[in-house]
């Protein structure tokens, strides 16, 4: 039942082939056979049975939708009412939200079943999941492997089967190289796409939440349900949702793919380039035209992000105080002790890090040189990309540079781990819709082809991928041991 | 004293009346029991993010456009950087770079002279919450209802010379923001503080002196004595050979004194930076003409018209237009008793005014309403009672829910015009007063009024007085 796609589990939900419950049982069982992979940092068992109860009576007087009864998992950055939204951190290890994200809401709404929350780096800071406060998370492909980050307990749940579908967000590759090194199908949404309310927040202007799932149909559904303006984020765009299910099904034929030369420079492991190779090949199969382009500025990506996002996160995480919520120091001397004990023992490394380096790009007599010279070159790399998609529809190249590395290879070089985004980074910048789509292997590790859209092109970038995925299977791999 | 000049210029935080906060919908009603005003929003809980309160920016372009200042058509919203228990985010929501007002004027009246003051700036931003030191064995409470309460912070020029122009420019402005409906201007409050910025300067020196800011000034006696304060401390403090630091200073009303809080040095890094989390706000032409059209006749212009309209002497139509509940009280009163406006000006800058002061209460809490005002007026106006007796009625009417007619049928007030019935009175008084008669008769004026005094007892004062006085005058002349 764990492989099936959704619309699969919904026929044989409707056909009553098996009940919401029985469905929600099997992965619940799955989820404490495979505890070791440390995907999820809660499971909140009664709750979804409850929830599937109540999907199941929805399902017999016919008041379902797609998602209804069906089993998904939430990255633990999104906040749910009474349930412990940790954000990866010890800073928020006792922290039940009061209110549910708006994201959250929508799925409630439409009746899908939360079996737990996922695993993630620290505030969403890692491309390795190594950064959470609840330890490593294991690659279902290879346990000695990372799944990649921040939503790695999303992608190696998705892979494991240990949830139909989850969340994920990607504030500079997070859902996309996780997918990617798990072998799933992840979407960053264009930014606006979704609603950030509730989902706590790294860098604002641009995190992005989207879905993690095993197909570029299944993905269709989930972001049917996340996506639409929210009155509560500013920042979300009034624009009409499209079916997405329904756009699946466009040929093709004549379709212009740019391959940017600055993805496949230096740097791109060979096997990897190999493998984006042969998916492009496929897609000249399905009548495509390739043609070369450039993002001249691609490699100013790395450091433009790190100022932005680093800034922006200084001031984000200002609120953990020890006042409110959250982790407080024991008995305080005074404020000075209550903010920095506080901060200093709940807040990770990689945390530290960059609210240091926030701080100090922010500071007097460094913000013109750092951060306004950043959003300078965040100007020029969303350019580039205007361009670029003018002269082709779509953007194809590696997500990641090389397939998921060791667990505790590149913990200690940070710029190595940096280096990792190198082809994620800039789509955020740009506020782009981008895809990681399951293309093949390298070392028996996954690999994934990143296809790139216009703003609020997420309809054509799912009927990309879904017509690839009707000519190969990549996506219905399963590793060994989770069949 | 005489060889220096003293700059000042003022900042101005004005609570906008807004019925919800500017960055959330808790209510931002004042009292309400610690903490039960605040929303996840308020209390920057994980995942929360702002959205601007419509009515706020609406607020703060009205504002704009009754100094005549620039209106930015694109302004952006930051953050404002520092910890403190009370601030729930770590960071205030301000305007820093593009506010959304700019270059302005409001022009005050010093001792009869006009001056002109520049407004460089008015920004949104929120408020914070409350630190209580008090009643916590040792610890502080915080109370967050008021954080996310919004604010125009207009910024003055330094454009005034002495703190007496500083008091004038702050009551000006206070008087502007009531006028246009966008602050309650409650001191005790905290809707309408002051932060002032003061320095000193030999006469004739073009440049500057170094300056202290004075922060969170409730009054307007406070702000005059702190500048005087101020402005007393730095000039002895160069005269006896020292220098003054730029510094933030804190005034103490109890020992009347000001005292330092910290230096440039220990100032803080706010590290602006534009919220991400909100769009740039764009005022477009449209809005504005929509704006400009509901803007209301603003107190220059009415106290211009209310000398003009109603005849109105300088210092009532001063009174009348202080407030604009006064001067719609005014303008109501006379529409509806069609008395003469002087008149009506003299009971409500007069009696009305003492009582309503007496009571402690505001013109649009008055026991009297203008209908009812009116009613009393128009009594006066046709002679049915005299000025005085019409005294007597105002008190009833201040007690009691009753009509100047119910009064005055009530009691039997009604003056008495019939000069039969005066003359039949006089002629009794003067029978009995011969000597002051024949005193009056010899040329001793004064007795005059003595015998006006003895009618109004015998007809307990309800003769029309002008009958009176032209019924005894032709008697006694004989």
């Amino acid at each position: 039942m764990h492989t099936k796609t959704i619309i699969e589990l919904a026929q044989g939900l409707r056909a009553g082939d098996f009940s919401s419950v029985e469905l929600t049982q099997t992965f619940l069982n799955r989820i404490k056979q495979y505890d070791t992979l440390n995907a999820y940092i809660t499971v909140t068992e009664d709750l979804a049975l409850q929830t599937a109860q109540a999907a199941d009576l929805k399902l017999a007087t016919g008041e379902a939708n797609l998602l209804t009864g069906i089993p998904i998992a939430q990255k633990d950055i999104f906040c749910t009412q009474g349930v412990k939204t940790s954000c990866g951190s010890k800073m928020l290890d006792n922290f039940l939200a009061p209110y549910n994200a708006t994201v959250i809401e929508k799925f409630n709404t439409a009746g899908a079943v939360m079996l737990g929350k996922l695993n993630m780096d620290e505030f969403a800071m890692g491309s390795s999941n190594e950064n959470s406060y609840y330890g490593a998370v294991k690659n279902p492909w290879d346990l000695n492997a990372v799944p990649g980050g921040s939503s790695g307990g999303s992608a190696a749940a998705v892979a494991a089967g240990l949830a139909v579908c989850a969340t994920g967000t990607d504030t500079g590759g997070s859902i996309r190289q996780p997918a990617s090194h798990c072998g799933i199908t992840g979407l960053k949404p264009t930014y606006g796409r979704v609603s950030r309310y509730g989902m706590i927040a790294y860098a604002s202007s641009l995190d992005q939440g989207g879905p993690m799932t095993r197909s570029a149909e299944d993905a269709a559904i989930v972001l049917q349900a996340m996506a639409g303006f929210d009155p509560k984020d500013s920042t979300s765009v009034d624009c009409a949702v499209p079916d997405y299910l329904a756009g699946l099904n466009t040929s093709l034929q004549g379709l212009s793919i740019g391959l940017p030369k600055e993805f496949f420079g230096e740097g791109l492991a060979p096997d990897v380039a190999a493998v984006i190779e042969a998916a492009i090949k496929e897609y000249q199969k399905l009548g495509a035209i390739i043609k070369e382009i450039s993002i001249p500025n691609l490699n100013l990506a790395i450091p433009a992000y790190y100022v932005i996002a680093s800034a922006e996160c200084s001031a984000n995480l200002s609120r953990f105080d020890g006042v409110r919520f959250g982790y407080r120091c024991k008995d305080p001397v005074d404020l000075t002790d209550l903010y920095v004990r506080s901060r200093g023992e709940a807040f990770g490394k990689e945390v530290k890090r960059r609210i240091l380096m926030g701080t100090y790009a922010l500071s007097a007599g460094y913000y013109d040189a750092y951060y306004l010279k950043a959003q300078k070159v965040r100007r020029l790399i969303a350019e580039d990309f205007k361009r670029a998609l003018q002269e082709v529809d779509v953007i194809m190249g590696p997500v990641a540079p090389s397939v998921a590395f060791g667990i505790g290879e590149k913990i200690n070089n940070p710029i190595e781990m940096y280096l990792s985004d190198i082809y994620t980074i800039a789509i955020n910048l740009a506020g782009l819709p981008a895809m990681s789509v399951p293309a093949g292997f390298a070392q028996h590790k996954p690999v994934g082809l990143h296809i790139i859209g216009n703003y609020f092109a997420e309809q054509r970038l799912l009927n990309i991928a879904h017509q690839y995925q009707k000519i190969t299977d990549w996506h219905q791999k399963s590793p060994k041991g989770f069949e | 004293m005489e060889n220096w000049e003293v700059v000042i210029g003022l900042e101005i935080h004005t609570q906008l009346a807004t019925k919800s906060k500017i960055f959330s919908g808790a209510a931002t009603a004042y009292g309400a029991a610690p903490n039960s005003q605040a929303c996840a929003v308020d209390l920057g809980f994980p995942g929360v993010l702002p959205v601007l309160n419509q009515e706020a920016v609406r607020m703060a372009v009205i504002f704009g456009m009754a100094i005549e200042a620039h209106i930015a058509p694109y302004s952006v919203f930051a953050r404002k950087n520092y910890f403190y228990p009370d601030l729930p985010k770590g960071y205030q929501i301000s305007q820093m770079d593009l506010p959304i007002v700019g270059i302005g004027h409001l022009d005050i009246d010093v001792d009869g002279e006009t001056k002109r003051i520049g407004i460089t700036r008015a920004h949104l931003e929120e408020d914070a919450g409350k630190s209580l030191h008090e009643n916590f064995q040792g610890l502080s409470g915080i109370d967050l209802n008021r954080a996310g309460t919004p604010l125009l912070e207009i910024v003055s020029e330094p454009d005034m010379r002495s703190a007496k122009e500083a008091v004038a420019y702050m009551r000006k402005l206070h008087e502007l923001v009531r006028y246009l409906g966008i602050c309650d201007g409650n001191m005790q409050e905290g809707s309408f503080r002051c932060d002032a910025n003061v320095s000193v300067r030999p006469k004739g020196q073009a440049e500057f002196g170094t300056r202290a800011e004075i922060k969170n000034i409730n009054s307007f006696k406070f702000v005059e004595k702190a500048i005087n304060h101020e402005v007393e401390r730095q000039i002895e403090l160069i005269e006896s050979g020292g220098r003054v630091v730029q510094e933030t200073r804190l005034y103490d009303s109890v020992k009347d004194e000001t005292r330092s809080m910290r230096s440039k040095e220990e100032a803080n890094d706010y590290r602006y930076f534009p919220d991400p989390d909100l769009l740039p706000v764009i005022i477009s032409e449209e809005f504005k003409a929509q704006i400009k059209a509901q803007l209301p006749e603003l107190p220059v212009a009415k106290k211009q018209r209310f000398k003009e309209v109603y005849g109105l002497d300088e210092d009532n139509a001063t009174q009348l237009t202080s407030s604009r509940p006064l001067a719609d009280y005014f303008e109501a009163t006379v529409a509806a008793s069609g008395c003469d406006a002087k008149l009506c000006a003299n009971w409500i800058t007069g009696d009305l005014s003492a009582a309503l002061n007496k009571a402690g209460l505001e013109i649009s809490d008055s026991p009297v309403n203008y209908p009812r005002l009116a009613g009393l007026l128009a009594r006066i106006s046709d002679e049915t009672i005299s000025g005085k007796i019409a005294k007597q009625v105002f008190e009833e009417m201040w007690q009691h829910p009753v009509s100047a007619d119910d009064v005055i049928n009530a009691k039997g007030l009604r003056q008495i015009s019939d000069s039969g019935a005066i003359e039949s009175i006089i002629d009794g008084i003067m029978a009995a007063n011969m000597d002051q008669v024949e005193q009056y008769r010899s040329g001793k004026d004064k007795v005059f009024g003595f015998f006006v005094g003895q009618v109004m007892r015998e007809m307990q004062g309800k003769a029309n007085p002008a009958e009176v006085n032209k019924r005894l005058m032709a008697k006694l002349k004989g």
